[in-house]
């Protein structure tokens, strides 16, 4: 599908001819960006459903959704507070629910280590799951980061559906069919697992994907699955890590920061060997 | 319009707030060594892997008594997520890999198979 250069955020046709690799990535993100929409829409209404079946007013479950934004603490505490719970209860599930988020901000700081750190504090608060995959994968075709793409990733494909959504839900409430009927719940999995592929450019990053996938479930049948994201997350890459380099055949070369992918158009990458990709 | 759980939005978000912020404001350029930034450079695919398993094979219900239990699930999902990794691995294309995992539930749960 083709996007006009404007819609992507890059320079007027009179404008210096605009990076082709970061035209193609940008076009990537926009179009894997609109499943995420959809996945962030649907979870936003069932969430906003759930708020006001639980009493929330208008107000207070948009609260969550703006100041809290995160799905997974939302939908806890929208059953803990219908429960009654306590808040000290509420505020400790939300901390151990979103402690993956430390993941995602580890894994992005080099990307972003050179920006101011007032930009880096309003990004962090936007920082999720589909922000974190999608930017992630935007920047490692790159071999940098893009400004651009994190706002799209973290604002337009799921800060305003998210919060669209939840207001639609405490405002429409039960005139809304179920999204579940139309299989919108396979959506967040299905993405999640598509931009993990979409990350591994060899051995290394399929061992590491592959154990965290396998020791996630484990835990979280143990446990929990907060606590199996976060293992999986944190031993997974020490695993892939293992994996001797000699044996790793990286699509990029290696290199401590992702680089660009040469699939896209524009990229000058050269192999370890010097051999044009 | 109650605002009652308004404070409660605040405790959450400076709950979560410093899991996402901490490592985004303490890094500096160049300051990292490369063993950890080659680790880094592997959490990407090992937790967008994490999360998608999880959510897949995994059910979590809250009990009365506010305890989390999890369950092991199989269902239509799993094909449906499989059908995405095809899809994206073979044409690169993560829209077509949601599409085609989103109709293949919602197909199957039409006609009352799921």
């Amino acid at each position: 599908m083709p996007y006009p250069d404007a819609v992507i955020g890059l320079p007027a046709a009179s404008s210096p001819s605009p990076d082709p690799a970061l035209v193609a990535s940008r076009r990537r993100l926009v179009l894997d960006g609109l499943g995420i929409i959809a996945s962030a829409a649907g979870f936003g209404l069932v969430y906003g459903l759930s708020a006001r079946a639980a009493g929330f007013s208008l107000v207070e479950g948009s609260a969550m959704s703006v100041i809290v934004f995160a799905g997974a603490a939302q939908f806890a505490a929208v059953g803990y507070v219908l429960g009654g719970f306590s808040w000290l209860g509420v505020v400790l599930l939300t901390a151990f629910l979103n402690a993956r988020h430390l993941l995602y901000s580890a894994a992005l700081s080099p990307y972003l280590a050179d920006r101011p750190r007032p930009l880096r504090a309003v990004m962090a608060h936007l920082l999720t799951d589909e922000a974190f995959a999608l930017s992630a994968a935007h920047f490692r075709r790159l071999g940098r980061a893009d400004l651009w793409g994190y706002w799209y990733a973290a604002i337009v494909t799921t800060f305003i559906p998210w919060n669209l959504a939840t207001i639609a839900g405490l405002l429409l409430g039960g005139a809304i069919p179920d999204p579940s009927r139309f299989g919108i719940d396979v959506v967040f999995p299905a993405a999640m697992a598509g931009l993990a592929v979409a990350l591994v450019a060899g051995r290394r990053e399929a061992v590491a994907a592959i154990a965290a996938a396998l020791l996630a479930v484990a835990v979280s049948l143990a446990w929990d699955p907060a606590a199996g994201i976060v293992v999986g997350g944190l031993i997974g890459p020490a695993l892939g890590r293992a994996v001797p380099i000699r044996a790793a055949r990286h699509r990029y070369p290696e290199s401590p920061l992702p680089l660009a992918d040469p699939e896209l158009p524009g990229s000058a990458l050269e192999d370890a060997e010097g051999d044009p990709r | 319009m109650s605002l009652d759980l308004v404070p409660l939005a605040v405790l959450m978000g400076l709950a979560t707030y410093p899991s996402r912020a901490l490592p985004l404001l303490l890094s500096r350029t160049g300051r990292l060594r490369p063993a950890i930034l080659d680790y880094l450079r592997l959490v990407g695919p090992a937790v967008l892997a994490a999360l998608a398993a999880a959510n897949t094979v995994v059910q979590v219900e809250t009990l009365a008594d506010g305890a989390r239990v999890s369950a092991f699930h199989v269902g239509i999902e799993w094909l449906a997520v499989l059908a995405c990794v095809a899809i994206v691995t073979w044409r690169r294309n993560l829209l077509f890999g949601i599409v085609a995992a989103v109709a293949l539930v919602a197909g199957v749960r039409a006609v009352g198979l799921a």
